[in-house]
Order: C-alpha cells, then structure tokens, then sequence
C-alpha cells in the first residue's frame, strides 16, 4: 500500500535536493563526506528548511527548569554555531541532517554540472539486473493498467453479454475486464570500469595538497559509481619510484624526494596488461602532482608511453594539476604541447577547494 | 480500519475503562488503533490525524520522526485526537505495560478534551473536517496547480500562529465598521466633496444652507477619521482580518481561512499543555498502581513511568509539572492548606504540619481540570512552597560563553518566568493596527512589545509573506535593538525607522 505521507516525504525530498542543488559548489569544498567507505549513504547538512514565524529572537533565549544546582551554574551548551561560519551569523539555527544517497548525490552533480552521460564501450561478462514489461495479467496496480486490453476486455465481455449499444458505444469496465502489465527481474551483461588514481607523494606535495586531491577523488568516484554498476579502483603513489597502495595510505602516505612521472605511467600499464582487457573494460586514469618532474627526459618517456600505451587502451586520461608552493606547473604545459588535439587527455588545474567544482566539469565533461 | 485490538488488549481495555469511570472520569467514546512503529510515526506527522492536506512540512516530520525511531532516539508514546470519538493509537510493538499506561494515559486526555472548558469551543468532528480540508484543497491543486498552492499554503502556514485564542470564548464582535472600499486601491489621495444637492442657481443657498453644507463636510469627515481608524480597535485574530479585507482570490481565501481553523482546533491543547499531560499523568499512575497491575508489574511500571516525567536540566517536563501540581492540589485540599487562615499563619513548623482532614482533593481536581489553563493553573496553584519543593530555577543563555546558566531560584522570578512562557502560547503578540495606513492602504502590525524581542531577520520573511496577501506595503511597530521602530516592507525594500 502507498502511503499518503509517501507523497509528502517525496515532495519534502525533492525540496531538499532542490537546495543541495543550489549549494553544491558549496557542499563539494567540504571533505565531511568522505571516509565512509562501505556505506552508500551520506549526511548532509542543510540549514533547516523552516517556514518563517514571528518568534521571540535567539538572544533572549531563557525558560524554566527544573532540578540541582546552583544560581550561575551552567545546565547545558547553547547551540552549536556552525565552524567556520561568519560569527553571530544566526546562532541557533537548527541544522537538519539529511541522508542521502551516494546515487541521488551523483545524480544532483551530473545535473548541476550539466556532465553527459557516458557512452561506455564493449560489453562484458558481468550481470546485472533489468526490469522489462513481459506480460499482462489480470491484477495489478493502477498504474501499471494496460488501457488498450481493459478496453479490449470490456468491449468483449459487453457484446457477448449483449449489453453493447453501437449507436451509444459506452464501454465500462468492470474489474474482471482490467488488465494489467507485468514485469521481470532480467539478468543483463552490464558494463563495468576501473579507474585508477596515480599521485605523485614527493616532499613538494603537501597536505593541503592531498586534501584538494583526496575531495577530487570523491567527487569522480561518485559520477562515474553512478555510471557503472561495478567500478575496480586501484591506486598508484609514486616519487622517483612508483608502488601500488591501498585507498587509505593513498590519500595519507607522504614521502619525500624527486619525481619521476613516469614510474607511475609504467606501472599503471603493467596494472592494465595484467587485470583489465581494453576491449572488456572502460579505464579511467586520473594522475594528481604538482606540475613538477624529474627533467625533460622522463618527461618525453611519459609522454611517449601515453602515447603508444595508455591513450589506445583507455576511455579518459586526466592530469589534475595541483597548486603548490613548489611545483613550477610544467608537466601541464608539456602535455598540453606534447598531446594538443588529442580528445583523451583532459588536464586541469586545482588551484584551491572552490575549483574543484569546474576541474570535476574539465574531467568528466567529455561523456568518455 | 483493520487495525482493531487483539482481544487481550480489549479486556484490558475494558477493565481500564471501568476504572476511570469509577474514578468518576467522563472520556469521550474511544477508539484505539494498533499501529506498527511505520504507520504511528506517518500518523503523528499528520498530528494523529488519518488525512490531512498535501504539504512537504508533514513529510520533513516524518523524515524526522522515522530517523530518531531508527536510531533509538525517541518514540512516540502516546497518540490521541480530541476528536468525538476520540481516537487513539497503540504501537504494536510496546510491552503488555506500556499499553496499559497508554490506555489509562488516554482516558484522561479524552476525558480532558471532553471536560475542559478551553476546549468547549473546538470541532470534535475534526476527524471529519480534516478529510475535507485535505479534498478541498486537493481540488484547488488539480485546478490551479500544485506548486502554486503549495507555495501560497507555505505563505499561510509562516502566519499561522497570528490568531486570537481569546476570541473563542468571547460574543462574537459585530464586524468592524467598513469604509466603502475595502482596500482602496489606488495611491491618489483625493479628498472628497461635499456633494451639493440639485437646485437652480438662485435657489442654492437657499437648499444647500450653510448649515447643511457644514453637517456634510462632517459627516464626510468622521468617515475620514474612520478610514483612519480601521480596524477600529486593534485586531488580534491578523489572519481574521486578512481573510475579510485581504484581496486575495477564492481559493486562497479558503486556504487561508483553513490554515486559521486548523490553528483554532489546535491552540487549546497548547494552552493547556502541562495541565492535560499532568492530568495525564495523574490517572495512569493512579488507576494502575491501584487497581490495575499486578504486584508483578509494577516494577516495569515504575521504570517506565519515571521515563515519562524524567526531568533534564533546561528542559520543562510538562508531564512531570503537571503531574506534581495537580497532586500538590490534592494534597492542599485533602489537608486544607487553602485559605485566608492558612495563608496567613506566619509558623513555618504549623504550616508544614497543617491538616484539616478535609479530603476535598479528589473533588479540587476535577474542579482545577474542568476551569482552568495553563497559565491560570500556574497562576493560582505554583506556590512558594512548590517551587522550592520541586527546585524549580529560571535559566537564561549567556551569550559570551554559549552556555546555558541557572539565573534565578527565587520563587517571584521563576513564577514570572514560567507564565511568560505560557502567554500566548509562547508567541508575540502581534495585532492589526491599522489597515488603511498613511491613508494608502499600507497594512501596520504592533507587536506589543513585552521585554523580549522578534527574530528580526524572520520577521522580515514574514512580513514579506504577508505582503503576498495584503498586496499593499507592511509595515511593524516594534523594538529592535533598544529603539522603538517601525519596519517597512514595500515589496522591494525593507526599512526601518526609528521613532
């Protein structure tokens, strides 16, 4: 049975998406999302969605209790302001926790920035489940209710009961007469993708730095779940040398010395040749630095490697370039000299939080 | 509905019911539903009601209400209409006790709705009038569409609480005298003629005499004054008086006019808040501590009746309140702690120990529940002696350290502290003071201003809704900040002028 609140909470939720939609660019810059991994819900924090009153104001806030202590003693902690929120910007305002899920968030950012959805290529062995209409029988919900059969139905049922007046063609269905469409859970072969992060954990890449990268991730992670129904990730850290690691050392290892992109860019290729078949599998490559390498030598080796290598195999490669107070930025530029009509290769600058908003529209703008 | 009792509950039912009745309780007839956790909480969210009218505020309560359920935070308890019959639900899931404390709690609400006089004016065909308030504007969403009056029921609930609770009880005011137009609508201001009567030239001022010219021109202008002074006496019920004067079209006038009777049904059960839940509170302990539990029972009984009246700091327990005072009443009157005599008697030692063995208690309450509210009930019955007894205190937030912090003991200050709580139910008073402003039809509000200030900045959102429907600037006559001032808001722009 559908509930009439059902209809209510829809409309409510809808409200609500309506107004993560309007602060997205907000919601993006904040990292409170992340680290949940294994839980497809998140918490977001909505400043109350509250019909306006003539009410007494917050300053003035006292009452009458009950119980010990002291005239002067404190009883309890007033509102908590929102950190890093203006001061005295409306204290006490209630923050209402909304959950959402990991699907409906990606949904909201593929229409708010306006992201095409993605073409994936080949089809693979691995299955999914699809509902397709296969049937019609004789109970249903309404919604679901064939008209053409009802139709057809009723219409019979009349002439053979002779209640059919052809100068006065009413047909009225009675219940026996509806018919219904029904479905079937079908198993598909469903696409599937890896994405594979590589970041560069030499000394100029700060923590800072890692956060912009670790926000970045979330953000991708989240448009391309919401592509495919199953995604591998696999991540990369490298300085002069370049080793597999898992998600969290990822985003919190920190080393020191050179950099050479192209350990990274080799390793990754192993990692394609070993586990992921061009032709089954859409790859995603993101790879995070500051824009500082190890001489023009490595550089040329990376670019040739993109080239023979990884540009053919993958769907998207995508070098986000992350500002620092080391990096020079020059491993864009090469890029952008060594590759420039080339569709597969996406760069964009990371600058600060707020440009993570339009570097997430650069990656995942191409509908790769 | 096929949610009917299981019949071990209906014998309990039974019993219970008897009970109260003996104990000289006179409930409504009442119905009560068994509900799993799912459809109490969407029941709740409609304030018990089965059908209520299409709005998101009801599915954000639900949103709520399931979430805190989910996390263990909170349950509902008890579930009641004052509604003849009343109806109440049960959740399937609580203990064989819980239910009985929830049945005999109910009695005594239902008995409370029927009884007391502050609810003498309420519909209790409400069930009834609800579903049709839900059809109508229903009707008004297929026919106008649904965002449109969505948004207008969202302009109507932000002035929902701008009622008079007063007015229900008094005769019905002849409706204010009304300038002809009943907003005038243009921004000219053009002083009306003398209208002279026909007549020939040379006739003239023998028709239309000094003396009679003179009687028009004051006639014209006592209706001047009027326009003036429209409304008449400041209106309280704003919504009322948006309704009569307001040009709003038909079905908004409906809506509004709904949003105002469902306030009306509802303001008395806020007006008497902590003496129902006491009242309450009263009957379930007294009917199943002494006729009902077994010796069995009533340690669960016990656990879960000091859950309901649990006191935290900060926080007023209106159950726990209630409870105590009604009993303090009885106490008072079985001992005869009442009167000239004994609030005379200066020996502390003799007043402690007065007793008159009167047992006027039982008959003192019923008395108390049938005449009173909220804010009479504390009037006459929170006494020195309670408030020490029960370590009431009046706190206040201090804003340097975000803390809340105890700021009085003293019997006067917390007494006063508490009844300013309870006036108007906790809201500012805001009245209609004039709807022919500056002679242009602006609309000013006053808000009698009692030491404490409005949010401004919601206000302001307020005022913009009412501007929505009174289509004419709005403007408010308040303190803010210190300094008497008047807020305008012409549809663009706010501005405050002090005065």
């Amino acid at each position: 049975m559908i509930k009439k609140i059902d209809k209510d909470q829809a409309r409510f939720r809808q409200i609500v998406r309506g107004k993560i939609k309007k602060e997205l660019r907000k919601y993006m810059t904040k990292s409170e999302f992340i680290g949940k991994e294994g839980k497809n819900i998140v918490s977001i924090p909505l400043p109350q969605i509250n019909i306006p009153r003539f009410r007494y104001g917050n300053n003035e806030t006292s009452g009458v209790g009950q119980g010990e202590g002291e005239v002067g003693s404190p009883i309890g902690q007033g509102d908590e302001k929102e950190a890093g929120s203006q001061a005295g910007d409306q204290p006490g305002q209630h923050i209402l926790e909304v959950e959402i899920t990991l699907e409906e968030l990606a949904k909201i950012l593929g229409e708010d920035l306006k992201l095409p959805n993605i073409k994936p290529k080949g089809k693979s062995t691995i299955i999914a489940d699809k509902h397709t209409y296969t049937g019609i029988s004789k109970a249903g919900p309404e919604s679901l209710r064939h008209f053409k059969r009802t139709y057809r139905e009723a219409l019979k049922r009349q002439l053979a009961m002779g209640l059919f007046d052809p100068d006065h063609p009413l047909i009225i269905p009675i219940r026996e007469d509806k018919r219904y469409r029904t479905w079937r859970l079908k198993e598909v072969p469903y696409n599937n993708a890896v994405i594979i992060y590589m970041m560069d954990v030499s000394g100029s890449m700060g923590d800072e730095q890692k956060e912009l990268v670790r926000i970045e991730a979330f953000w991708i992670d989240t448009w391309l779940r919401s592509q495919y129904k199953k995604i591998d990730t696999r991540y990369i850290v490298h300085d002069a040398a370049a080793k597999e690691v898992d998600q969290h050392t990822f985003f919190h290892i920190r080393e020191s010395g050179g950099t050479k992109i192209s350990s990274a860019f080799t390793l990754c290729n192993e990692i394609i040749n070993a586990s992921y078949n061009p032709f089954i599998w859409n790859i995603y490559l993101f790879h995070f630095s500051d824009g500082d390498n190890w001489g023009v030598e490595d550089t040329k080796k990376c670019a040739s490697l993109l080239e023979k290598e990884l540009l053919p195999k993958t769907n998207l490669v995508c070098y986000g370039q992350v500002k620092s107070a080391y990096g020079t930025g020059q491993f864009k530029k090469d890029l952008e000299t060594a590759f420039p009509d080339e569709e597969k290769l996406i760069t964009s600058e990371i600058n600060d939080l707020d440009s993570i908003y339009d570097s997430i529209k650069d990656f995942l703008g191409t509908g790769r | 509905m096929t949610n009917s009792l299981t019949r071990e509950l209906i014998t309990i039912k039974n019993d219970i019911l008897k009970v109260a009745l003996d104990y000289g309780l006179d409930p409504f007839t009442t119905i009560f539903e068994l509900v799993d956790y799912d459809e109490l909480n969407a029941v709740a969210s409609y304030g018990g009601f089965p059908t209520r009218y299409p709005h998101w505020k009801f599915g954000m309560e639900y949103e709520e209400l399931s979430k805190t359920y989910a996390y263990g935070l909170q349950k509902i308890y008890e579930l009641v209409i004052n509604n003849d019959p009343c109806y109440a639900y049960l959740m399937k899931s609580n203990s064989l006790i819980d239910q009985k404390l929830v049945i005999a709690h109910v009695y005594a609400h239902s008995d409370f709705f029927k009884n007391n006089m502050w609810f003498s004016q309420t519909n209790r065909k409400m069930v009834d009038e609800m579903a049709n308030h839900s059809t109508r504007i229903r009707r008004y969403a297929d026919k106008h569409g649904e965002t449109e009056v969505e948004s207008f029921i969202d302009t109507c609930l932000s002035l929902e609480n701008l009622i008079d609770t007063h007015s229900m009880y008094s005769v019905p005011k002849s409706s204010h005298s009304m300038p002809s137009m009943s907003v005038p609508d243009t921004d000219r201001i053009t002083q009306p003629q003398v209208v002279k009567l026909k007549s020939k030239e040379y006739m003239d001022k023998y028709i239309n005499t000094p003396g009679f010219m003179r009687k028009q021109k004051e006639k014209i202008q006592e209706a001047e004054d009027q326009k003036k002074n429209f409304p008449p006496a400041p209106e309280k019920d704003v919504l009322k008086f948006l309704i009569d004067y307001a040009p709003m079209r038909n079905w908004q006038k409906d809506i509004l006019y709904t949003v105002r009777e469902e306030s009306y049904y509802f303001a008395p059960q806020a007006m008497t808040k902590i003496m129902n839940e006491g009242w309450a509170s009263y009957w379930h302990s007294k009917i199943l501590t002494q006729k009902v539990l077994a010796a069995n029972e009533i340690i669960d009984f016990a656990d879960h009746h000091s859950g309901t009246v649990a006191v935290s700091p900060g926080r007023l327990n209106p159950y726990k309140l209630g409870l105590e005072i009604f009993r303090d009443i009885e106490d008072r009157w079985n001992k005869g702690k009442f009167g000239k005599e004994y609030a005379e008697c200066d020996d502390i030692n003799k007043k402690r120990n007065w007793n008159l063995n009167l047992n006027l208690g039982q008959k003192k309450i019923f008395e108390v529940r049938k005449i009173y509210n909220d804010i009479t009930f504390i009037d006459e019955f929170f006494t020195m002696e309670f408030c020490e007894k029960q370590k009431m205190f009046a706190y206040k937030l201090d804003t340097a350290t975000n803390q809340y912090v105890i700021t009085d003991r003293e019997f006067e200050k917390v007494k006063k502290a508490l009844l300013f709580r309870l006036t108007n139910m906790g809201h500012p008073h805001i009245a209609v003071e004039n709807g022919n402003y500056k002679n242009r039809g602006e609309l000013l509000l006053r808000h009698y201003h009692d030491n404490t200030e409005l949010q401004l900045d919601e206000a302001i959102d307020v005022m913009k809704n009412i501007f929505l429907i009174w289509q004419r600037p709005v403007n408010i006559l308040t303190i803010a900040e210190g300094d008497e001032k008047i807020i305008s808001y012409d549809g663009q722009n706010v501005k405050q002028e002090t005065i």
